[in-house]
Formats: C-alpha cells, sequence, structure tokens
C-alpha cells in the first residue's frame, strides 16, 4: 500500500528527455527485431527437450542420462531435428511403439524404434495428439503459478521493498535447506541457489537430489521440488511468501525454465546475451533458447533477473557504464516480445566503480535512478560490489552499508546482500547475519528518504523536515536540471 | 605488491639479511600484544545460556593464547548460534628473521626488455597456451595475465610483441589442454583456478602436472605455471609445477619469470 502511495506520488528526479527514451527503445527494437525473427525460425535440442518434459517425460537411465536426451537423440538420428521432435515422437506413439514417452524413450534408445516424419492426416493426427500432452503439462504449470498466487495471499508477501535476496551455495541439496531456511529466518526474502561450476556447459539436466556440486549445487527438478518445499515450511512459519531463485542460462535454459515453472520457482536468472558474452555459447542457440524460455516464465508468472552486473565486473564501471543500460534496452525488448510483463523484469545493475575515484557514490547513484527512471514499473536487481572488495572485510562492511544506502535511495526492488567477506570465503553464518543488520539499518535509517522527498516535492507533508534532500542538489546533482526544477516547492533546506 | 613496469627491478632479495627480533601484537602501546578475534559458536545464548555462551567463547580464547580475554560482543543468530568479538592479549611473540617466503627469484622486467630478451635468445616468439581447467569456470584469473586489457594498470601478455597467446577459456580438460600445448609447441603452460571447494584447484593442478609429465620427455616439457587466489607460493614442488603464483600477481611479474626461466636459464646452461 505504502509502496503504491510512494509509486504515485513520486515524480521523476531526473527529468529524462522522453524523447530520447523513445529513441533508446527504438533503437533496440531495431537491434531485437532481427534476432527475434531468428529465434522464431529455428529450434534447437534444449527447446525440443523442454516440450518433452513440459508433456511429462521425466527421470533417467541408469547411467544417469536424462530420458529426454535419449529421446532427442534417437529421434534426431532418425530425422533430423529442423521440424521439431513432437511430430516424429507423437506419431511413433499413435503407431503403438509404446504406450507412453518414457516406454519410448527406453525403446529408442534400445535402438528398437524407428522415427518417421509423418504426412498428411498422420501428421495432422501426432499434431493433434502432441499439443494435448504438452497442453496438460502447461496447465500444470498454470496450477503452480495459481499455487503460488494463493499462497502469497494466504500467508502474505514480503513486508517491504526491496526484497532481500540472499545466496546459498554449497553443492549439497541438504546442506542448502537449512542454510536457506536459516537465512529466510534472518530476513531474507528470496533465496537463490547458485548452480555448481560448469554446470551452464553440461548439455543436460542432472536427475536426482544432488550432494556433490562445486561452488554451487546442480539445478536439478528434484532439488527444485526438495527447496520449494522446504521454503514454503519457512513462508508458513514466517508469515511471508519466501521466493526461491535459480539460473535459467546455459546450454539447458529452456529445460530449466520449463522444470522451474513445473516447481513453482519464483525468479530465474535469465539474461538474453549472458551465454554468448561470457560462456562462449553459440549465439543462435542462446537466442532461441532464451525466446523460448522466456515464454515459459511468462506464462509461469516468473520473475526474470538479467545479467547486467557481468559487465561492470569484467570491465571499468564508469568507462562500461553505457553497456549496462543497453543491455537493460535490450533485455527488455526480448524480455516484452517474449511476453514477459513489467513486474516480471528485474533488469540487472551493479554497485562496482572504483571507491577510490572522487563523487564514486554520487555516479553509482546517479546510475541506479537512470535504470529506476528509464523502467519505472520493473522490479531492478540491483548487485553489490564485488571487484573492490578487497579482504578488508571492514572496507568492505562500508562499502556494502554504501551499495544499500544507493538501493534505498533508489527504490531498486531486489538487492542482493552483499557480504564482507567477498573475495575472501564462501559467506559464513555470521557474515550473512552482520550483512543483514547492514540492509536492515539502512532501510530503517534511509529507506524513506524517496517518500520524504517525493511527499515534499508535492508539498503534501510539510511536517517532514526532509532531512536527506535538505539540499537535493548534493543528492542528486547528477541530474543538474532538477535541482533547478522550480515547479518544486522551494526545499526546506535546514537553515544552519 | 610489485611495483610496475617502470621500475626496474630490485634484485631479489635475500633470506639472510633479516636480523633477529622479537615482537607483539600492537593495539596501542608497545609490546601490549592486544588482538581482535571474531567467531561463530554453535551455541546458544539466549536469557539464561548467555554466561554460558561468552565463557565458551572466553575459553576458545585462553586456548588460542588470549589472556586476558574480553568479550566485547556477544550476539544471538537464531536460536542455536552465538557471534563474538574478543578482543584481549596474547602471550606469543613472533620473529620475522625466521619467516619463510618465496623470494622472487627473477628480475621484473619490463615489457620492453622482455620481448627484447626473447628475441635476442629464442629467435621466434614464445608461445604462451592459458585455460582454466577443471568445472572452473572463472575467466577472471587467466583473463588478468593474458587478455590485452591486463590487472592493475599493466597490460597482459597478448600485449607483448615476442609473445604468441593461445587462451583457451573456461573448462578446459586436463587432456584438451595437453593436445593443444602440443599442437602449438608450447613453451609455457598458465593454469588458472579459482574454485577451491573441496581442494579442487588443487586436485585439478595435480591431475594436469601428472598429465604432462606423462606426454612430454622432461627436457620438452613445457613450463607449467599455476596461479589462483587460495595457492600458497610454497606448494609448487608439491603440486608438480615449475612455479605457483598467488593473489595480486600481475602480468608483468609472469612474463618475467617466463623469460627468466626459458630464456635466461637456458642461456645459463
Amino acid at each position: 500500500m505504502v509502496e503504491e502511495r510512494r509509486r504515485s506520488v513520486s515524480k521523476p528526479k531526473l527529468n529524462l528527455d522522453p524523447a530520447t527514451v523513445r529513441r533508446a527503445r527504438g533503437l533496440a527494437r531495431k537491434v531485437g527485431r532481427p534476432i527475434v525473427k531468428l529465434a522464431q525460425a529455428h529450434t534447437t535440442v534444449s527447446v525440443e527437450r523442454a516440450t518433452l518434459r513440459i508433456a511429462g517425460l521425466a527421470g533417467a537411465d541408469p547411467d544417469g542420462t536424462p530420458w529426454v536426451n535419449r529421446l532427442a537423440d534417437a529421434v534426431r538420428a532418425d530425422v533430423g531435428l529442423e521440424h521439431g521432435l513432437a511430430l516424429p515422437v507423437w506419431d511413433a506413439l499413435l503407431r503403438g511403439e509404446a504406450e507412453d514417452l518414457e516406454t519410448l524413450a527406453q525403446k529408442a534408445s534400445a535402438g528398437s524404434t524407428r522415427f518417421r516424419l509423418p504426412e498428411g492426416r498422420q501428421a495432422q493426427k501426432a499434431r493433434t495428439a502432441a499439443r494435448r500432452q504438452v497442453a496438460a503439462g502447461v496447465r500444470r504449470i498454470d496450477a503452480r503459478r495459481r499455487e503460488r498466487e494463493r499462497l502469497i495471499s494466504r500467508i502474505g508477501d514480503a513486508p517491504r521493498k526491496p526484497w532481500i535476496y540472499l545466496i546459498v551455495a554449497t553443492g549439497d541439496i541438504y546442506e542448502d535447506i537449512p542454510q536457506a531456511q536459516q537465512a529466510a529466518r534472518e530476513g531474507a526474502d528470496v533465496i537463490a541457489v547458485i548452480r555448481s561450476t560448469g554446470q551452464s556447459l553440461l548439455d543436460y539436466v542432472p536427475e536426482g537430489a544432488t550432494r556433490e556440486g562445486f561452488a554451487g549445487t546442480y539445478a536439478t527438478q528434484e532439488n527444485f521440488r526438495l527447496m520449494r518445499a522446504a521454503l514454503d515450511e519457512s513462508s508458513r512459519e514466517l508469515g511471508r511468501y519466501v521466493r526461491l531463485t535459480n539460473y535459467a542460462s546455459g546450454l539447458c535454459m529452456p529445460e530449466i525454465a520449463a522444470l522451474a515453472g513445473l516447481e513453482r520457482l519464483d525468479m530465474m536468472l535469465n539474461d538474453s546475451m549472458y551465454g554468448i558474452l561470457f560462456r562462449d555459447i553459440n549465439p543462435v542457440r542462446t537466442f532461441v533458447d532464451q525466446r523460448f524460455s522466456r515464454q515459459v516464465h511468462a506464462r509461469a508468472g516468473i520473475i526474470i533477473n538479467t545479467g547486467e552486473d557481468n559487465y561492470l565486473t569484467t570491465d571499468d564501471a564508469v568507462e562500461a557504464a553505457h553497456t549496462v543500460t543497453t543491455s537493460q534496452l535490450l533485455n527488455e525488448y526480448f524480455a516484452k516480445e517474449a511476453g514477459l510483463e513489467d513486474w516480471q523484469l528485474g533488469l540487472g545493475h551493479a554497485f562496482e566503480i572504483n571507491p577510490d575515484l572522487k563523487d564514486s557514490f554520487r555516479m553509482e547513484l546517479a546510475h541506479a535512478l537512470l535504470a529506476r527512471e528509464l523502467f519505472p514499473k520493473a522490479p531492478l536487481k540491483w548487485m553489490p560490489p564485488t571487484r573492490h572488495m578487497t579482504g578488508d572485510v571492514f572496507r568492505g562492511y562500508l562499502l556494502d552499508g554504501f551499495f544499500n544506502l544507493a538501493g534505498a535511495l533508489t527504490g531498486q526492488g531486489i538487492l542482493l546482500v552483499g557480504m564482507m567477506t567477498e573475495a575472501v570465503v564462501t559467506p559464513w553464518i555470521s557474515d550473512r547475519d552482520l550483512a543483514l543488520q547492514n540492509v536492515r539499518y539502512v532501510m530503517e535509517a534511509a529507506g524513506d528518504c524517496t517518500r520524504t522527498s517525493a511527499l515534499h516535492r508535492t508539498g503534501s507533508s510539510p511536517s517532514v523536515p526532509a532531512r536527506c534532500w535538505g539540499r537535493p542538489s548534493t543528492c542528486w546533482s547528477a541530474s543538474p536540471s532538477t535541482t533547478k526544477d522550480s515547479s518544486m516547492p522551494s526545499p526546506t533546506a535546514p537553515s544552519d | 605488491m610489485s611495483s610496475g613496469f617502470e621500475t626496474v627491478a630490485d634484485a631479489p632479495s635475500s633470506t639472510t639479511g633479516r636480523e633477529k627480533r622479537l615482537l607483539r601484537p600492537y593495539g596501542d602501546t608497545t609490546g601490549d600484544g592486544m588482538v581482535q578475534l571474531s567467531f561463530t559458536l554453535p551455541l546458544s545464548s539466549l536469557g539464561p545460556l548467555a554466561k554460558v555462551a561468552q565463557g565458551a567463547a572466553v575459553q576458545l580464547a585462553n586456548k588460542m593464547g588470549m589472556d586476558p580475554a574480553l568479550v566485547a560482543h556477544a550476539k544471538p543468530m537464531g536460536p542455536d548460534f552465538t557471534f563474538f568479538v574478543v578482543y584481549g592479549r596474547v602471550n606469543h611473540l613472533v620473529d620475522p628473521s625466521v619467516v619463510e617466503i618465496v623470494e622472487r627469484e627473477y628480475e621484473l622486467l619490463t615489457p620492453k626488455e622482455v620481448n627484447a630478451a626473447i628475441k635476442r635468445t629464442l629467435r621466434r616468439r614464445m608461445v604462451v597456451v592459458g585455460a582454466c581447467i577443471g568445472t572452473d569456470a572463472h575467466t577472471v584469473g587467466i583473463d588478468a595475465i593474458l587478455n590485452i586489457k591486463g590487472f592493475a594498470g599493466e597490460k597482459g601478455l597478448e600485449y607483448y610483441r615476442e609473445l604468441k597467446v593461445v587462451n583457451l577459456g573456461a573448462q578446459v580438460s586436463v587432456p584438451q589442454l595437453v593436445e593443444r600445448a602440443v599442437a602449438e609447441k608450447a613453451d609455457a603452460v598458465l593454469v588458472s583456478q579459482v574454485v577451491t571447494q573441496r581442494d579442487a584447484h588443487l586436485l585439478n593442478t595435480r591431475e594436469m602436472s601428472a598429465a604432462f609429465r606423462e606426454a612430454f620427455a622432461p627436457a620438452r616439457r613445457p613450463l607449467l605455471v599455476v596461479g589462483g587466489p587460495r595457492f600458497d607460493e610454497t606448494m609448487s614442488e608439491e603440486l608438480g609445477v615449475d612455479r605457483v603464483f598467488t593473489r595480486g600477481t600481475t602480468p608483468g611479474e609472469v612474463a618475467s619469470f617466463l623469460v627468466h626461466r626459458l630464456v635466461t636459464q637456458r642461456r645459463a646452461s
């Protein structure tokens, strides 16, 4: 409620030129449209396997190779991939090769089934059968979405914005669960389970509950289910729905998106270009997989988080600042095209400017505010400093405090909690506790500054001294035009 | 950290020059021995348990040599854990003269000097193959050393005219790395390891060095260099590599080392 009011009264502070903003969006559309066309005209193994997963094919052979991979490989060897798997697969089922998908996959991997591309009436029948079965899976995803909405209305939502986002990453799902529950108890609104290093380059989704991972835990359907169930328990205990995040990226992003929808994950890291730029994955495959996975997320009511922080961790945050905004615009275009709505766009941004630079905080604030005002309805994902965390944990704690402050002042929607032991150890329990105290203090102390200033500017709350904005020119001086904004009632600058 | 390119190396300092000197930690007075320590005990400090928890923290501090130990801060974290900040005096002395360190055994060269040395002696470009091996997907380390962009204001090895750099990127398997090193006739192989969970960096490095030993005759084996934030410089022998670099290493140091081993020493022998 308060949130709504704040939005409605807050006025733009940067006075972005609407014509320039329109032009930026127009350019993003111009860049993106040919890529969307390409994606519409192609499929990938992972898109096809995701379709099989939505149709209900799960499990793996005794070697751990998922049945979807087995079946997809067999069909591909017989008739190729370019027509999609649905026609040959459901044609085989209609011909009575097997009574269900799993049996068909088993037979196919034993080499006892041949696939063909049906034509005419048979193709029509196969299409209808495929559609019916996949639609049943989509209805399961719809049901999970409704279930989330029901839980949120019954249990309650996160009490405030930004949502506090914490990471667990032990490699062992059974270790992750108590850590995640503890993090939720300590105040996390969103739990992200970091994936094992290297999963992005696996061309299959591992099966079952996993206890072996490096610097993270494998994304599997069973791990998703276990963690979601545990967090449902925590949500009831805490009286607020705790969201679960994982990664739809890398080679299997469409399948992971489908599994996320089926297991009611709430947010997924899902960047339109990350795989190409940072994981050297085939660009065509990435864009095709991206579009499909975003369509699934749109349907499943999942919020995506894009990866703009990566531009700043691999380049200078001042020199490369424009790459963040460019990528946000492209991510927005691709997301909207795939059916995602504004509230689902956790566009990324990070606090990575070298703290030794003069005015570094002012620049951080300006850039964060730019993102806020360019995408006023998107939740925005605010990522903490990592590059300039030196191992001096005391200085790091201060830097994280400034990061939190910038987040509070610019109304970021999702705040990834920074750890003072970044670059030293994977976070200890005490690191998380201290980090959350930092967030809580800043949000309590300064979280209402935006509201104060907005109310103040509309003149509706003269009793609030608007201390923070006593000299708006110092805080928002990134936008010189604002400071001279004559429409603003004269600031009650504390006369000192 | 070492100086940049501009200053030409101070010669490697010797270990023998340090005088015996006994020191205690310094709080605000010479010799007060004061240190601070923070840690968590899996112990509740709610209600009546607070005193027990504090006592346990003091006990730990005492066993670590802090006496007296003052629990400055004890904070319950949930029902099962307590976080402590302890200040106290330690009775230990340290003697810097007996500290063992890996001295920089090579001279720091500028890129110009590196290029000149290679040209003069090798009479061809030196080939360097780099990769992150195993499942490690963090290329930040190898890129800092190899990419032209470099690290800490120094340009990476790609910037050196006389170095041919082949950066294989992340998640390269050991057999792939060996194969590529053979194909490129590598003079040196640089491996970066960032992920250390379950000692992955050590296991991967040992696997890598064993594979190279198997694939090459000792005289023909490329120089093996491994780097990462959690390595210990003294471990090179144990890991079977020629040099270990740790956090904060700059491209110039790596280039200088390569010249030292592949050019200077070879010429001497």
